[in-house]
């Protein structure tokens, strides 16, 4: 029994990680994203 | 057997919870809700923001009240745990400790905030964390223990989101987001209190000073009705203010008159089986009806908008 438990607790841990490890990819997304709608051709626009 | 009783009292506790367990503590269903009344806000809202925007404002303001759901279930898991209703929730059920929830909780709300605030604009940001606050701070920690009252000041806390989808387009507040704002705010208390009367028992088990606890059904009854004749003319405000068309007028009217219709079959209906069911009809009614208003405004205004 406590073999079993062991592996559902490594098995929950490994879906929590993961589900994070999404969610930091998704806000990354979202900030690229953001920033990219903001300030688009103004980019360009800078001295050089 | 002793493990199998150690387990039985803390069947998860050691083993952590599930994404699941998460996702739960975030009441996916409030949230959704929120989603739609926040999406429709930014729709009908003058002005023009950019579909990612729209998509980043959406998703924060979804968080954030996830994040506030969250709050609410770690600091109610004691009451929680006594209701029917509110039992199986992952911390009464030990799937969850109440500190992970509270880290979870703290987390997601300066996330959801930050991000809205950096990304869409202040307005919008601000607005967001002052409803967590207000749910959080005001409603669960101070009134719901306190005061038959909870229900009205905490609807508040439900009808920010489409203020704050209007904030993420126009970044101000004006008349007609206080409007919506409104409309959710006086329906909140003929809602919770239809389904207050025939929960009773369990809020009193919980010593949660719901009206019906406190002030007897009748009294109860005579409050949703009172409610119900305040809510529906303010439903039918935007109609007014051109916030909705034709059609909103149409269906505010209809539907407001089934919802006074009903409230006033409660009001009458005070015994046994057929007060149960006359109070679980309003209480299913008035969830179709807030849907239905605000679905009204965002088939009008989209359809508006596309055809120009």
């Amino acid at each position: 029994m406590a073999d079993a438990d062991e592996q559902e607790r490594l098995r929950r841990r490994r879906m929590r990680s993961i589900a994070i490890g999404l969610a930091l990819a998704v806000l990354v997304i979202l900030f690229y994203a953001a920033t990219i709608v903001r300030l688009g051709g103004n980019v360009l626009n800078r001295p050089l | 057997m002793a493990e199998l009783g150690g387990r039985a009292i803390r069947p998860a506790q050691a083993i952590g919870g599930s994404v699941g367990d998460y996702v739960a503590l975030m009441k996916p269903r409030v949230m959704s809700l929120v989603i739609f009344t926040a999406l429709v806000g930014m729709v009908v809202a003058p002005g023009h923001l950019h579909p990612v925007l729209a998509l980043i404002a959406l998703v924060s303001i979804a968080v954030g009240a996830g994040a506030a759901g969250v709050l609410n279930m770690w600091y109610d898991a004691d009451i929680d745990a006594l209701m029917q209703r509110t039992a199986g929730r992952p911390i009464p059920r030990g799937h969850v400790t109440p500190e992970e929830a509270a880290v979870f909780g703290i987390v997601l709300a300066a996330g959801s905030v930050t991000t809205l605030g950096l990304l869409v604009n202040w307005t919008a940001g601000a607005l967001l964390a002052l409803t967590i606050a207000f749910y959080v701070l005001i409603y669960t920690m101070w009134l719901k223990r306190r005061t038959p009252q909870n229900i009205v000041i905490g609807g508040a806390a439900g009808a920010f989101p489409p203020m704050i989808g209007w904030a993420a387009v126009t970044g101000t507040i004006s008349i007609e987001s206080l409007v919506l704002f409104a409309i959710i705010f006086m329906w909140t208390p003929p809602h919770f209190w239809a389904l207050s009367l025939y929960r009773a028992r369990d809020y009193q088990r919980a010593g949660v000073p719901m009206l019906p606890v406190i002030a007897g059904a009748d009294e109860t009854r005579k409050q949703i009705l009172i409610y119900s004749v305040l809510l529906v003319p303010i439903t039918l405000v935007p109609a007014a203010i051109h916030l909705g068309g034709t059609v909103y007028a149409v269906v505010s009217a209809v539907l407001g008159a089934a919802f006074l219709a009903l409230a006033l079959v409660v009001y009458r209906t005070r015994e046994g089986r057929d007060a149960d069911r006359a109070a679980k009809r309003l209480f299913t009614f008035s969830l179709f009806y807030l849907f239905a208003l605000f679905a009204t405004l965002l088939i009008e205004r989209s359809l508006a908008l596309w055809i120009g």
